[in-house]
């Protein structure tokens, strides 16, 4: 965790106090959860009243697909579809399964190019045709895997011009993109993605909308979630998101001008490893002129987050790799989700055009600001190796029957 | 060493890694997902590959500080282990799924990925010695008569074993779950793991009247050829089997009577009086030997199910079968069972039965029953 979200948990800790009360420690407990809605509000550009402080922001994110296609509905019943990006975090897809499973809805599953980023075409067809019968569109501001940054004031446009709401899930890209929260109708955050506490999130949503609940109960947070405010951790959440924040220009420039040492030294090593994902280097990458665009106030041009980088390793499974690099003290993450226990080729991937074979040999490495230079040297020493061995190992366990 | 540890999420293999780890070895634990379709929950003693087990066996490498990875091999799984068990019974075999998954999984597939993997060796807790002798590592029982698992192991051969590790050989499943407690290894006090872990409500029969559908046919006396009854799919009768024969007519003395043949060619299932059953000259297919082939007739010991007594034989070889006459008849030897030959402790090798007969009949002494083709003796 960041140092300032430390502190502002661990003083929070100390005290006693529901900010739900109305006795004396009630009333302090309930002034450092407003202090803090105001500065998460500062950070993102909205309005205190905006946010609704969740569990996380997987609860944020079911609050927005669930609540809204809901209360959407019970306000017109012709509302009855929604329509999501393919390659979305589970906890955007899911609800939304779960949504026509349980409930009947409509969904436009919108696709992405080969690079993770939204497909606008897609969205316009979808829009032109069902726009009075979408309750919700809901596109992920960056994506975890590949970290494409999506163009949210062009789908903004495209989406609430023809009266339908907008989410997106900001989880990944608050702290190192430029978010404005206005640009949405609701937004997901995250505290540890802040560098704040786990089991801590928000869900920023506008005064006039009023997402059904998903917890019933005391009436906290507009009545659109109930429950006792964890009031250390949404403490130690501001704090890191304001750091976050005023501190996002640094920080991602350094981290992108790692990540494009880390691809191009990986690309070097391994020539036939394919970068997955936006292109990276120039203007776009967060390099040296980044910084340029951003101060003329014209917002972040990058089209991939900083630290994010994204391979697939031709004849290698992703699972091998991971083994042979996390024995030479290099962590990574195969970017597949485990579904019942066992390894899934990533659904990202397959969005974006990728086989099966290549979506299972593909690697990602996440930079963040404890990342130095010598963690890329220490993984361009094992790569080499782990990648000749992986794909020794690949040739051993070809899927019998697959 | 570095050491690849296969973790069930059962207290045998959680031990054993962990006896791994206290020895100095580099230890890396994985689990294996068999099962595409895992339920959430074990029932009872039965199944395997649950997320629950593999939960537990994440439990247990988070105990022991050591990495934990799952590997998929539910399509080897289904297709060499599976899909073989469901062949052999089509065929009117008895089959050992858990040999096949030795010899095709757990000292096969992920033996190759762990050595490509640069890994030493495998550990499991299977209840079984490796002693080397000069160049040779011999597989032997455990100390633990009662929990032996060298008769599912004796297919394995030199290779196999050098690259093998089963630490809990030397004790007994008593001492292993008092040390699983001990090292506060919460799986110490999970139940025993029996019958096929495929078959998650221990019913062979009904499952395999799923997969093979109902092919009703003729239960028949072996001796006078008189039709006794009706069955749904000979398949689901293994020669020795006495319940569920469903037939109206007692036999004229009154004596129970037992499937001494399954004829899938013809779909007849074969009954007589348990004097039937008994054989006393095994063959079988082409050997496994376990270090090397020991001559072309011996004496040793004949084992043919997993919990069998040994029962003393000569044995002749060849390169492509093994013939073994038992000192002794026995009865229920069925095509498809292992058959493992042991010196005293020490498993020599294992041949798949493809036949078993009775060569001196005392009643009966012109019609020796060939239990692979029963129709020959009727």
């Amino acid at each position: 965790m960041r140092p300032e979200a430390v502190a502002a948990m661990t003083a929070e800790l100390e005290r006693v106090g529901n900010a739900s009360s109305l006795h004396a420690s009630g009333r302090r407990a309930r002034r450092v959860v407003e202090e803090s809605r105001e500065r998460v509000a500062e950070s993102l550009g909205v309005r205190p009243s905006d946010v609704v402080f969740t569990s996380g922001g997987t609860e944020a994110d079911n609050l927005a697909i669930k609540g809204l296609f809901w209360s959407g509905r019970d306000a017109d019943d012709s509302r009855t579809a929604l329509a999501v990006s393919a390659a979305e975090h589970h906890a955007v897809l899911d609800p939304t399964q779960w949504l026509i499973d349980h409930e009947g809805a409509a969904v436009c599953f919108l696709p992405v190019d080969s690079t993770g980023r939204l497909d606008l075409d897609g969205l316009r067809e979808c829009i032109s045709e069902h726009a009075s019968q979408l309750g919700l569109v809901s596109i992920m501001w960056a994506n975890n895997e590949v970290g494409a940054i999506s163009p949210i004031a062009e789908i903004a446009d495209i989406v609430r011009s023809r009266g339908v709401l907008l989410h997106s899930d900001a989880v990944q890209a608050v702290g190192w993109v430029d978010v404005d929260a206005s640009l949405v109708d609701a937004l997901t955050v995250s505290g540890h993605k802040v560098g704040g506490p786990l089991g801590v999130g928000a869900l920023v949503v506008g005064r006039d909308l009023s997402p059904t609940p998903l917890l019933h109960g005391g009436g906290q947070e507009r009545d659109i979630r109930s429950g006792t405010l964890d009031v250390p951790a949404v403490a130690g959440f501001a704090a890191a998101l304001e750091a976050a924040v005023s501190t996002r220009l640094e920080r991602s420039r350094a981290i992108a001008a790692l990540r494009d040492n880390l691809i191009a030294r990986v690309l070097d090593a391994v020539p036939d490893a394919v970068l997955n994902g936006p292109a990276v280097g120039g203007p776009t990458s967060g390099g040296p002129t980044l910084g340029r665009a951003d101060l003329n106030g014209s917002g972040d041009s990058a089209l991939r987050l900083p630290g994010n980088a994204h391979f697939t390793f031709p004849g290698c499974e992703g699972d091998a790799l991971l083994m042979l690099l996390d024995a030479a003290g290099v962590e990574c993450s195969t970017g597949s989700a485990c579904q019942a226990g066992v390894p899934q080729p990533s659904h990202v991937l397959l969005a974006m055009g990728a086989d099966d074979a290549s979506a299972r040999g593909s690697l990602r490495f996440s930079l963040g600001h404890t990342s130095t230079a010598r963690d890329v040297d220490e993984l361009i020493a094992a790569l080499t190796p782990s990648v000749d061995r992986a794909r020794r190992a690949g040739l051993t366990t070809v899927p019998a029957g697959a | 060493m570095r050491i690849l540890a296969a973790l069930s999420g059962g207290v045998d293999s959680a031990v054993a890694a962990a006896r791994a780890v206290e020895s100095g070895h580099d230890v890396v634990a994985v689990h294996l997902a068999l099962s595409r379709n895992p339920a959430s929950h074990r029932t009872g003693a039965r199944g395997c590959c649950t997320l629950e087990d593999s939960r537990d066996a994440r439990r247990v490498a988070d105990t022991l500080g050591i990495p934990f990875y799952i590997w998929d091999l539910s399509g080897r799984f289904q297709a060499e282990v599976i899909d073989n068990f469901i062949d052999e019974y089509a065929q009117g075999h008895t089959p050992n799924p858990c040999i096949r998954c030795n010899e095709s999984i757990k000292f096969s597939a992920v033996l190759d990925r762990a050595m490509a993997l640069d890994f030493d060796a495998v550990c499991t807790g299977h209840y079984a010695r490796l002693i080397d002798s000069g160049d040779t590592r011999q597989l032997h029982r455990s100390v633990d008569s009662t929990k032996d698992q060298s008769y599912v192991l004796a297919v394995l051969d030199q290779q196999q074993l050098k690259r093998s590790m089963f630490p809990l050989g030397d004790s007994l499943k008593t001492e292993v779950r008092r040390e699983a407690t001990e090292r506060g290894l919460l799986v110490a006090a999970k139940p025993e793991s029996f019958d096929v872990c495929f078959i998650s409500n221990g019913n062979t029969a009904a499952w395999l009247t799923e997969k093979l559908g109902s092919h009703p046919g003729d239960v028949r006396d072996a001796v006078t050829g008189d039709v006794l009854g009706a069955h749904d799919g000979a398949y689901a009768f293994t020669v020795g089997q006495r319940r569920g024969l469903g037939l109206a007519r007692p036999s004229l003395d009154g004596e129970r009577r037992y499937v001494v043949g399954v004829d899938t060619s013809t779909n007849t299932v074969f009954v007589g009086l348990g004097h039937l059953l008994d054989v006393d000259e095994i063959i079988t297919g082409e050997p496994r030997w376990c270090g090397g082939a020991p001559g072309e007739h011996f004496e040793a010991l004949a084992q043919i199910r997993a919990h069998g007594e040994p029962m003393p034989c000569d044995v002749w070889s060849t390169e492509d079968s093994l013939r073994v006459t038992l000192h002794t008849p026995a009865r229920g030897v069925a095509p498809g069972q292992s058959l493992v030959v042991y010196d005293g402790t020490r498993a020599l090798g294992s041949g798949t039965i493809d036949s078993a007969r009775r060569r001196r009949l005392a009643a009966l002494d012109s019609s020796p029953l060939s239990t692979a083709t029963p129709s020959t003796s009727v």
